[in-house]
C-alpha cells in the first residue's frame, strides 16, 4: 500500500521532529533569567551539577518545559481529531470555544477560592476541565438538528458565537475580582503557562499518555471518517459511536492541556496542518508528527515569551496567536 | 428606467411597511426619552422624574441633583444612545452590503482593530487629546475591516457568511493578541481591560461634542444612500445591471461604517452584537427597504444601549457590570439562532 520512499520520508520526518524538539529544549534551558549553558545542562542531567544548577533545572525549568511540551502535544492531537471529524481544516479547540468555557470556570474558581490558597490550586485544572467539557457538550447539542445531524459549518459558527458569550460572562464576573486575582485571570486567558511545578506535570501526563496512544490506535477509523459519511458506513465503521468517542477524546485532551497551560489557541490548528503537509493525510503517520510539532511550537512560543519581557514574560498564548492567526488567514484565503 | 427598477424591486420582493416604520420612529423616540429619563433617575442617588426634567430645562448648579444629572448621568445616557445608534446603523449597512446576516462590527474585526490602535495610543502617547484618540481608533477599525474583507475576497469562492465570520474571528484574535501584548509590555493591562469590556461610565461633554456630530452626520449620509443600499442588497450584478455605480456606493458606505464604528468604539470600547441584533429585529418589523431599516435601526439601537447600560449599572450595584457583557448575554442566543438557521438567508 505504501511505497518504501514514503515510509522512509515518514521515519525521517519523525526523527527530525524529535531532534528539533530536543534542540528547542536545550535552547529553552539555556535562555532566560536563570539560564544553564548546554555544558552545564549536560553536567546537571548526568547528576554532576552544583546545587544552584540542580535547582534551576529541576525546580524551575523542567516542569515548565514539560508542561509546555505536553500541552502542545495535547492541543495538536485534539486539533487534528477535530479537523478530521468536522472535515473542516480550520477547526481548533480555541476557535470552537473550548478555551472560553474553561476560562469561565477558572474565574468561577478564583471567585470562590482566590489564588493564594495554594493547596486548592491543584483543583483548578479539574474546574477548567469541567468547563471545557460542558462547553463542548453545549456546542454539540446546539448544532445538532434532527434529521440533519451535526453539520461541520454550523458547529464552527455555534462555537464562535458561544465563545463570545462565555467571554462576556467571564468579563462580567472578573470585574468583581480584586487586583491580584484579576491579574491571574487576565494572564490565564492570554495563555501564560502558569502550572510550573511537578504536580502540574503529573496531573497532565496521564491524559497525554493514555489519550494520544488511543487516538493513534484509532487512526483507521479517523482515516475513514475523514471521507464521506456514506463511505465510512460502507466500510463498516460505526460512525455515530466512533465520532462521539473521538470528540470526547479531543475535548478531554484540549481541556486538560488548557487547564494547566492557560487559554492557548492556534496550536491545535497549525500543528496538524504542518504535519499533514510533511507526511501526508494518513493518521497513523501524521498524528505522532503533529504531536511533536505541537510540543515544539508551544515550547518555542513560551521560550520567546519568556525572553522578550524578562522576568514576567509575554504569555505564550499571545506569541502563538501572533504566529497562528496569520497562518489561519492564509489557510482561509487558500481554501 | 424607474419603472424597470420598481418592477425588479417587486420581483425581489422588497417589501416595506412605512406605517410600521413611522410608528417605530415615533414610539422609539418616546421610548428613548422615557428610558433615558428612567436611566437618569435610578442609581446611587435616586432622583425623581420631575427634578430630572427640571434639571435639563433650567439647570441650577447650586442643587446637588442637578449637578449629578448634568455632569454624570446625562452625558452618560446620551453617550449610550449615540453609541447604540452608531453600532446598529453600521451593522445594518454591513449586513446589506455583504448580504451576510451575521455581519456585525464586533464580529468582523473592527472593534479589535480599534482596540489595538487604542492600546498603541495609551502605550506611546498618554496625553493624546480626545480627537486624536477618536481618529486613531477610526484608523484601527479601518485596518481591522480591511484585513477581514481583504481576506474574505482574496479567497476563492468569495465572501460567504461562514468564511467572513471565520476571518473575523481570526483577525480579531490576532489584533487583540497584539493589543494585549502591548498592554502587558507597557503595564497598562488593567486600564485597557475595563475599557475593552465596554463602558460609557466616563463619558463627558467634551467627548460628546466631538462624537455626536460625527455620528449624526454618518447616519444622515447613510439615510441618503439607503436607496442604493437596498438595491445593492440584491446582489452586485443586479445593482450594476440597474446602472448603479457600485464601487462608489460601496466606498461611501464602507467609510460610513468605519466612521460610525470607530467613533463608537473610541467612546465605549468593543461592544459586539448590537450591530447584529438590531437590524434583524428591525427588518422583521419594517421589511427589507433600507430607507426604513436605517433610521429605525438607529432608534432601536439607542434604546437598546440605554437600557443595557442602565441594567449594567444597577443589576450589581455598587459595581459596574461591563455593558458589553450585558449585550453579549442577549446577543449570543440571537447569534446562535441565526447560525442554526444556517446563516444563509438574509430576510
Amino acid at each position: 500500500m505504501m511505497n518504501p520512499a514514503q515510509i522512509k520520508r515518514i521515519r525521517l520526518t519523525t526523527l527530525i521532529s524529535i531532534l528539533l524538539l530536543l534542540v528547542v529544549f536545550v535552547i529553552s534551558v539555556a535562555t532566560g533569567f536563570a539560564s544553564l549553558s548546554p555544558a552545564e545542562l549536560f553536567r546537571t542531567v548526568i547528576g554532576q551539577g552544583t546545587p544552584r544548577e540542580n535547582l534551576i533545572l529541576f525546580e524551575f525549568r523542567l516542569p515548565r518545559i514539560f508542561v509546555a511540551i505536553l500541552a502542545g502535544m495535547g492541543l495538536a492531537v485534539s486539533g487534528a481529531i477535530l479537523q478530521s471529524l468536522t472535515k473542516n481544516p480550520l477547526s481548533d479547540p480555541g476557535i470552537l470555544g473550548i478555551n472560553a468555557g474553561a476560562g469561565l470556570m477558572v474565574v468561577v474558581y478564583i471567585m470562590f477560592f482566590t489564588v493564594e490558597s495554594s493547596s486548592f490550586l491543584y483543583v483548578l485544572p479539574l474546574f477548567a476541565l469541567a468547563g471545557g467539557m460542558a462547553t463542548a457538550a453545549v456546542i454539540y447539542i446546539m448544532s445538532y438538528i434532527k434529521g440533519e445531524g451535526v453539520e461541520p459549518t454550523r458547529l464552527v459558527l455555534v462555537g464562535v458565537g458561544l465563545a463570545a458569550a462565555l467571554y462576556g460572562a467571564t468579563l462580567t464576573l472578573s470585574t468583581r475580582l480584586d487586583m491580584e486575582d484579576y491579574a491571574f485571570m487576565a494572564n490565564w486567558i492570554a495563555g501564560r503557562i502558569w502550572g510550573d511545578d511537578w504536580t502540574f506535570v503529573l496531573s497532565l501526563l496521564p491524559w497525554i499518555l493514555i489519550l494520544i496512544p488511543i487516538t493513534i490506535f484509532k487512526s483507521n477509523a479517523l482515516n475513514t471518517l475523514n471521507l464521506h459519511e456514506n463511505v465510512s458506513i460502507g466500510v463498516g465503521v460505526n460512525v455515530g459511536r466512533e465520532r462521539i468517542v473521538l470528540i470526547m477524546i479531543a475535548v478531554a485532551l484540549a481541556s486538560a492541556s488548557v487547564a494547566v497551560s492557560g487559554g492557548i489557541g492556534f496550536v491545535g490548528l497549525m500543528a496538524p496542518h504542518i504535519a499533514r503537509s510533511l507526511v501526508g493525510p494518513r493518521h497513523q503517520a501524521f498524528l505522532p508528527v503533529a504531536a511533536l510539532i505541537g510540543g515544539i511550537l508551544l515550547l518555542t512560543a513560551d521560550t520567546i515569551g519568556r525572553v522578550v519581557l524578562d522576568p514576567s514574560g509575554i504569555p505564550a498564548g499571545i506569541i502563538v496567536t501572533i504566529i497562528g492567526a496569520p497562518y489561519f488567514m492564509y489557510l482561509l484565503a487558500k481554501k | 428606467m424607474f419603472k424597470k427598477k420598481t418592477k425588479l424591486i417587486k420581483d425581489n420582493k422588497v417589501y416595506s411597511r412605512p406605517a410600521v416604520g413611522l410608528v417605530i420612529l415615533l414610539f422609539g423616540f418616546i421610548l428613548l426619552l422615557g428610558s433615558m429619563g428612567l436611566a437618569i433617575s435610578v442609581g446611587a442617588a435616586k432622583i425623581n422624574f420631575p427634578s430630572v426634567w427640571n434639571a435639563v430645562l433650567n439647570y441650577d448648579p447650586s442643587r446637588e441633583a442637578d449637578r449629578i444629572i448634568m455632569s454624570l448621568r446625562l452625558p452618560r445616557e446620551l453617550g449610550a444612545a449615540v453609541v447604540g445608534a452608531a453600532f446598529a446603523v453600521s451593522g445594518a449597512i454591513m449586513q446589506g452590503m455583504t448580504r451576510n446576516p451575521l455581519a456585525d462590527p464586533g464580529l468582523l474585526g473592527l472593534n479589535a482593530g480599534a482596540s489595538l490602535a487604542l492600546a498603541c495610543v495609551f502605550a506611546f502617547n498618554t496625553d493624546a487629546n480626545y480627537f486624536t484618540v477618536m481618529l486613531i481608533s477610526f484608523i484601527g477599525a479601518g485596518i481591522g475591516a480591511g484585513m477581514v474583507f481583504g481576506l474574505g475576497s482574496m479567497s476563492r469562492g468569495g465572501l460567504t457568511p461562514i468564511r467572513i465570520t471565520l476571518a473575523g474571528a481570526a483577525v480579531s484574535a490576532l489584533l487583540s493578541s497584539l493589543g494585549e501584548g502591548i498592554a502587558l509590555y507597557f503595564k497598562l493591562s488593567q486600564d485597557l481591560a475595563f475599557w475593552t469590556a465596554g463602558g460609557v461610565s466616563g463619558t463627558n461633554w467634551t467627548q460628546l461634542k466631538l462624537i455626536v456630530p460625527v455620528v449624526i452626520a454618518g447616519i444622515l449620509i447613510a439615510v441618503m444612500f439607503s436607496r442604493q443600499l437596498t438595491i445593492l442588497s440584491f446582489g452586485e450584478e443586479v445593482a450594476r445591471g440597474l446602472g448603479q455605480r457600485t464601487l462608489l456606493t460601496k466606498v461611501v458606505l464602507m467609510t460610513i461604517v468605519l466612521i460610525l464604528a470607530g467613533a463608537a468604539v473610541s467612546l465605549v470600547g468593543a461592544i459586539a452584537f448590537v450591530g447584529l441584533m438590531v437590524p434583524h429585529i428591525v427588518r422583521f418589523l419594517v421589511g427589507t427597504d433600507y430607507r426604513w431599516i436605517i433610521p429605525c435601526s438607529a432608534m432601536f439601537g439607542s434604546v437598546l444601549m440605554v437600557l443595557a447600560d442602565t441594567f449594567a449599572r444597577t443589576v450589581n450595584a455598587p459595581y459596574e457590570t461591563p455593558v458589553g457583557a450585558v449585550v453579549a448575554m442577549v446577543g449570543v442566543p440571537f447569534f446562535l439562532y441565526l447560525a442554526r438557521k444556517g446563516g444563509r438567508k438574509l430576510s
